[in-house]
């Protein structure tokens, strides 16, 4: 098997997939928190204010969603394949939620009726809710392992075996540390009132965070066999979950000062931390198989051709520092605090 | 119904959803381009006006195209995961590419491109319609390459028996200019450049028709005209080269196109017709040799007919590929026709006095837009019984696991939100026409609450 810098080529590609989910998360879980507070602002122009700013950032910040999905296709093709098969409904469902998400961006502010407004705000906020639950949902699942049979094919139930107890532990926690960064985020852009409202809803949202996550944790401990296995072989990486604990508890403390970029970071890093954990539980399998750990999809037997990967993994080290390039470009000229002119939505 | 027939029924259904708006978005992107450059060369307002209207018109769109496009790539693993478990190593390479090179490009400069007329200096602005254009570009040649793969694979080997089957890439270059991809990413820019040119012919002709915004649009009109004219014409070209490629790479979808069925034999070309494929006739009108003469140059040689494949190995929805083919080139025909006619009278001086040419062109917007779908129509459906030609059978590519119902919710799901979508789409579409090219300056806000 080809390697780079000692590391094999499916390693490599599974680290790409986990910088662009984490990429993903940190960046549209701003996106998606915000629009989950939606309806907690009152003020029809605290509203736009808003929408207004994730107004230039959220295409481009959808884009992980499409190179991670891109990646995960290309990279390990059966993974992907079993995995929106088998988990056919939510998915759907988190697409049709994607739609409406866009639209309501799009027509929210086109219109000055006030029925019209109220109607895509709830549309909005329903959609971001939902976005950030059913990805949860869907990480429970990947999370507890699938009933996969033989032919990578999956045997599970059709259309509600995905709301397992665990499943939805997970989609609210993925709820609510969206929503904690959506506040942030929304701090560092918003100034009087709204500002003021928005520290307060953070500190709920942040109690919100500690209480499922929480939860999740010790459910996670105790009735999902094995995760701590690769743990134990390797005990220096207790260090991620000491970490990610470390970086939650510092998020009040930097809002209480203020200083909301760096509160910004340290929540982002809390997400990143815990993918990170996630990653390294599974590693080296993608799927679980609860029928038999024979018929597990695995980084090796999902994977593309060396050949492929070596070919994507050099378009990814010509492309990310492009697509670095443009996002740093963007968020200059995006930065400071919104303000409304006749370009808003 | 089965499982194949509702995930093709459904697949069809978003992708050609998803297919109204790239074309518009990257042919009205090239005609920003032009417009935009034109204003950063002679500093005339006229020119900035209709960049910022076009904008306008742009952005909703490009949302709507960005918002159907994520949809189409997560129901290749919903829909097909047996295909997508074959081709992933091929068609993964393109993806990903996709993403980086194009939706990266185009994405991240849109924000810029509808939000930062105040923020950014003219140069940079224009810069970034340049990007999201170029950007457009790309997102149609990977995605096409893709497709081209599977219409004429190259470049790649077969490893693995039964289920385990796949395609690996053996050389990049040759999967990515496999023998169809060529012509066929300038055959679909062209489409697209149609699209967006007609799009800007009608909206003004409208105008001229009823009067308003007449002198802007005058210089509107001229400037896609030329777009349209040029391309028009030289879609016939790359049309022709495509099908020249298909009667040596896809025989079968050849004899389909225009209802041959004798195994050799010289093929007539239809200008209309109907095919009945249980008794294997074509009633209509035409060159009798016509197609041999275009592929050979020669009347009487023979071209291999659907006859000369087993049942199960060419198409079976001859009529549909036959009259989907016929349309697109009646329609490619006529737009030649029109733009030409328009050019005579604008150098003749008579052009925005033709009442009735200004008409059809006000509804002349359709026609790219449809000549686009049956294209593609065409072109899958003479792909057919194949999802990878000549290697997997879409019969066996579809999602095993997946049930009827799953897909007939998912279906009426994307039924309920597209006629959404599509009605609020026309709407807005409808009112930034009505309210023109001009800003009047209303502030968008709700001053009671
Ligand atoms: C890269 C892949 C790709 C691309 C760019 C397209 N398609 Fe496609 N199309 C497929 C990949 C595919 C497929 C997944 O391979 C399908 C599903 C079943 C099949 O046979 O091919 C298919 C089927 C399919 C069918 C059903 C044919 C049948 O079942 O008889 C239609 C009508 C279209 N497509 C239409 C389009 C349109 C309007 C496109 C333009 C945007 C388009 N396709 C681009
Ligand atoms: C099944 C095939 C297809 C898939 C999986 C797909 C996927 C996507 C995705 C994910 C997006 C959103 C990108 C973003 O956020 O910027 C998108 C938008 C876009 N797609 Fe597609 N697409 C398909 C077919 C096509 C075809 C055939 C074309 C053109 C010829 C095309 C051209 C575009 C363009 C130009 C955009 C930008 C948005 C717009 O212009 O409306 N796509 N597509
Ligand atoms: C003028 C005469 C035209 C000819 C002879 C022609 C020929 C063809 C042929 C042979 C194909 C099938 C290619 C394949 O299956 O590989 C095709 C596909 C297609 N055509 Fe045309 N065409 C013409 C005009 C147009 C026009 C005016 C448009 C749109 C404005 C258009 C849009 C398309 C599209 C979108 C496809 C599907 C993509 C592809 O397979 O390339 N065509 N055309």
């Amino acid at each position: 098997m080809e390697t780079f810098l000692g590391i094999d080529y499916p390693t490599l590609w599974y680290l790409v997939v986990g910088l662009l989910f984490s990429g993903y998360a940190i960046l549209e879980g701003f996106d998606y928190g915000a629009g989950a507070w939606h309806l907690f602002f009152r003020k029809d122009q605290s509203r736009r204010i808003a929408i207004n700013a994730i107004g230039p950032l959220w295409d481009a910040n959808q884009v992980w969603l499409i190179i991670g999905g891109g990646a995960l296709f290309a990279g390990f093709p059966v993974m992907y394949a079993t995995l929106l098969s088998a988990m056919y409904i939510p998915f759907m469902l988190f697409l049709m939620f994607l739609v409406l998400r866009s639209a309501s961006i799009k027509f929210r502010s086109a219109e000055k009726m006030l029925w019209w407004r109220k109607t895509w705000d709830i549309i909005y906020s329903v959609s971001n809710i939902s976005i950030s639950f059913l990805l949860g949902v869907v990480l429970g699942n990947v999370l507890q392992g699938f009933e996969i049979g033989p032919n990578y094919s999956y045997k599970g139930g059709i259309f509600f075996s995905f709301l397992s107890p665990y499943a939805l532990m997970v989609g609210f926690t993925t709820l609510s540390i969206f929503m904690t960064q959506g506040a942030i985020f929304l701090l560092l852009k918003t100034e009087g009132k709204l500002h003021t409202r928005l520290t307060f809803l953070l500190k709920k949202g942040m109690l919100f965070f500690i209480v499922s996550f929480t939860i999740t944790t010790l459910y996670t401990l105790l009735f999902i066999p094995g995760v701590t296995d690769n743990f134990k072989e390797n005990p220096l990486f207790f260090t991620l979950p000491i970490l990610s604990f470390l970086a939650v508890a510092n998020v009040p403390r930097l809002v209480s000062k203020k200083k909301y970029f760096q509160a910004l970071v340290f929540s982002s890093l809390t997400m990143a931390f815990l993918l990170m954990l996630v990653a390294f539980q599974l590693y080296p399998t993608l799927l679980i198989s609860t029928i038999d750990s024979a018929y597990s999809i695995t980084i090796y037997n999902a994977a593309s051709s060396q050949k492929s990967l070596g070919i994507m993994l050099t378009i990814v080290l010509i492309g990310a520092p492009l697509l670095a390039a443009y996002f740093f470009f963007l968020y200059k000229t995006f930065h400071g605090k919104v303000t409304l002119d006749d370009t808003s939505y | 119904m089965d499982v194949e027939i509702l995930a093709r029924i459904q697949f069809a259904f978003t992708i050609a959803f998803h297919y109204i708006y790239p074309p518009l978005s990257i042919g009205i992107g090239l005609i920003m381009v032009i417009m935009e450059g034109l204003y950063l060369k002679t500093g005339k307002k006229e020119y900035e006006v209709l960049t910022k209207f076009w904008l306008k018109i742009f952005a909703i769109i490009f949302g709507i195209g960005v918002a159907t496009g994520i949809i189409m790539e997560f129901e290749f693993g919903t829909n097909w995961a047996v295909y997508s478990r074959y081709v992933g190593d091929i068609f993964g390479s393109a993806l990903a590419a996709e993403g980086l090179f194009a939706f990266g490009l185009e994405s991240t400069f849109l924000g810029i491109l509808i939000f930062g007329w105040n923020r950014v200096s003219p140069k940079v602005h224009f810069i970034s319609t340049i990007g999201v254009f170029l950007g457009s570009m790309f997102s149609a040649v990977w995605i096409v390459v893709a497709n081209s793969w599977q219409q004429t694979p190259a470049g790649y080997h077969i490893v693995g028996e039964g289920f385990y089957a796949r395609a690996e890439v053996t050389d990049f270059w040759a999967m990515v200019f496999n023998p169809s991809s060529v012509d066929r990413i300038i055959h679909v820019w062209q489409g697209a450049f149609l699209a967006g040119a007609f799009m800007v012919l009608s909206v003004h002709a409208y105008y001229i028709r009823k009067g308003k915004f007449v002198e802007i649009s005058k210089i509107a009109f001229k400037i896609a005209l030329v777009v349209a004219t040029v391309v028009s014409f030289t879609q016939l070209i790359s049309g022709h080269s495509s099908a020249d490629g298909v009667a040596v790479n896809q025989p079968a979808k050849l004899a389909a196109m225009e209802g041959h069925y004798e195994k050799s034999a010289p093929a007539d070309l239809y200008l209309f017709g109907w095919v009945d494929n249980e008794k294997q006739e074509v009633t209509g009108f035409g060159v009798p040799g016509g197609l041999s003469f275009l592929v050979h140059q020669d009347f009487k040689a023979p071209i291999t007919g659907l006859n000369a494949f087993p049942k199960e190995d060419r198409p079976g929805q001859v009529n549909a590929v036959f009259q989907f083919y016929h349309i697109m080139v009646s329609i490619g025909m006529f737009l030649i026709a029109i733009s030409f006619y328009a050019c005579f009278l604008w150098w003749r001086g008579k052009l925005f006095e033709t009442k009735w040419l200004m008409w059809i062109f006000s509804f002349s917007v359709l026609l790219p837009q449809i000549a686009n779908q049956v294209g593609w129509f065409t072109a899958e459906m003479g792909r057919q019984p194949w999802i990878v030609y000549g290697h997997l059978r879409t019969s066996e590519g579809f999602s095993q696991e997946v049930s009827a119902n799953q897909i007939l919710f998912s279906l009426i799901l994307f039924l309920v939100v597209y006629a959404l979508l599509f009605v609020l789409f026309l709407y807005s579409l409808n009112k930034k026409i009505k309210h023109g090219p001009y800003d009047d300056k209303s502030q968008n806000q709700l001053e009671t609450i």
